[in-house]
């Protein structure tokens, strides 16, 4: 399977969970990576600076109307919904907070699935809402690829397990076992 | 047939029925986004398929209206971005203070807490007397909401953090009066604010003006639809004249990127060139 994009959504004890996953995933993946991380409206996203330093991809934020390139890795600015459009380039939204989130992960995944289709993978990480349980719902339906942190060994449970008691998920795994999954299967 | 599988052409015949019954054009808008929005309607109407959709939209006018406010997103703030109100403070009311006369010009003011923040900083500043604020939106329903200037007592808390961080050195809480539930804004802060209706995609331009704030409103439009915006406003301002958008959004998928410079990067704020 040919997959064209990784959506990636994280809330609490997401800084250590990205720092292993983005110190992990070498320079030459390609399959552009999309976050949404629950963070306070005001910041100013200096995390990723702190995530860039260990890195062997570099993160940006997401811009109104940018492209989605290969190799690249984006991220939701605070205080704005991330949405994908049809063609593959971003929108960004300040309507209501969804799950408490602004950014919300849901509305990411969501609009994700519709653009991919089964071209998709969804990944939810360490959390304790139960923000991204309705798009991973969404992205199994349309057939893409469904990875949850086993939530035996996340910072934060409930974000996890919440999308495991309500969609069938394609794997469960660690996050080194997510890290050499998503390079096995997107191996060209 | 469900709400998931409602196609990209099923949208916008439905976005065509809108506009020829109601005459609002939103055939331009970014597609994710009115797909979005037209789907939550879907779930919380119970509408089990766009073919009931479009018979409602058509046959139902307060249904309609309804739809009408779920693609207008009116979320708002007073002073929202204190940063951006600080650069206004510093960079643009110097400028302004060189004109016999000011007009200024909310685009998609929604509910009006841009223009009153915008009042209260003239007000400040010494130049309210010689200001007129046009404040515009196509949604009506918001606009006699800021004509008003009623807001939720339980917002004070927030705009008036956002005012302190925005320079801001008065007691915010002079600027309205209050009850348990609600506050309204003083007298002397909208004698100077002229609301009116204006669609931005489909009326022209509106008055010749020394500054346009347009905030968070484009970027619910595709890429073609900003630019033409964008012309408006070029025509609108004077030479020299002011451009404040969104925090996000930018000129750099527009033909006008090099007739403006740029006064303050970040807070995208712009000056139209000579
Ligand atoms: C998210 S609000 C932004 C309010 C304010 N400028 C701010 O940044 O806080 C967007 C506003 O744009 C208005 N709007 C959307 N499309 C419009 C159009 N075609 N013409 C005029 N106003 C429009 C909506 O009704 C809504 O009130």
């Amino acid at each position: 399977m040919n997959y064209e994009a990784i959506v990636i959504g994280v809330s609490s004890g997401g800084l250590n969970a990205m720092k292993i996953i983005f110190s992990l995933l070498p320079k030459d993946f390609i399959t552009p990576i999309i976050i949404v991380q629950h963070i306070s409206p005001h910041s100013d996203n200096q995390w990723i600076k702190h995530i860039n330093d260990d890195s062997n991809l570099k993160f940006k934020e997401a811009d109104e109307k940018e492209k989605i390139e290969h190799g690249k890795v984006y991220i939701a600015p605070p205080n704005y919904h991330l949405i994908i459009e049809k063609n593959k380039i971003f929108s960004l939204s300040i309507d209501e907070r969804v799950n408490f989130a602004r950014p919300s992960i849901d509305v990411l995944f969501e609009s994700a699935a519709e653009a991919y289709k089964n071209k998709l993978i969804g990944v939810i990480l360490t959390g304790s809402n139960n923000d991204g349980t309705k798009g991973m719902k969404l992205i199994n339906e349309y057939g893409g690829l469904t990875i949850v942190q086993d939530p035996t060994t996340a910072e934060s449970k409930y974000m996890p397990a919440s999308v495991i008691a309500a969609v069938q998920v394609n794997y469960i795994l660690s996050l080194n076992g997510i890290v050499d999954l998503l390079i096995k299967i997107t191996q060209p | 047939m469900n709400i998931k599988d409602t196609s990209e052409l099923e949208i916008s015949s439905l976005l065509e029925d809108v506009y020829r019954k109601y005459g609002y054009d939103f055939r331009q808008y970014s597609e994710a986004h009115i797909m979005r929005r037209i789907k939550n309607r879907m779930t919380l109407s119970g509408i089990e398929d766009i073919s009931q959709m479009q018979s409602k939209v058509l046959n139902d006018e307060s249904f309609a209206s309804q739809l009408l406010q779920d693609l207008s997103i009116t979320v708002t703030e007073m002073f929202r971005d204190p940063e951006f109100y600080k650069s206004l403070r510093e960079n643009v009311i110097p400028i302004l203070k060189t004109y016999p006369f000011i007009k200024i010009w909310h685009a998609g003011c929604s509910t009006g807490a841009e223009a009153y923040s915008m009042a209260i900083i003239m007000q400040e500043e010494g130049l309210y007397d010689r200001t007129t604020i046009y404040a515009t939106d196509f949604n009506q329903h918001v606009l006699s909401h800021a004509k008003e200037g009623i807001f939720s007592n339980k917002l004070m808390k927030e705009y008036t953090a956002n005012y302190q961080l925005s320079g801001g050195n008065e007691s915010f809480s002079g600027y309205y009066t209050s009850d348990s539930d609600n506050v309204i804004m003083n007298q002397s802060l909208k004698k100077n604010i002229v609301w009116a209706n204006h669609n931005l995609v489909t009326d022209s331009v509106f008055a010749e003006v020394h500054l346009i704030l347009c905030r968070n409103v484009l970027i619910y439009f595709d890429i073609n639809l900003q630019n033409k915006v964008q012309k408006l406003f070029y025509d609108s301002l004077i030479n020299g004249g002011i451009l404040c958008l969104g925090s996000k959004e930018g000129l750099r998928f527009t033909d006008l990127d090099k007739e403006y410079s740029e006064l303050d990067k970040k807070q995208k704020i712009f000056k139209k060139k000579y």
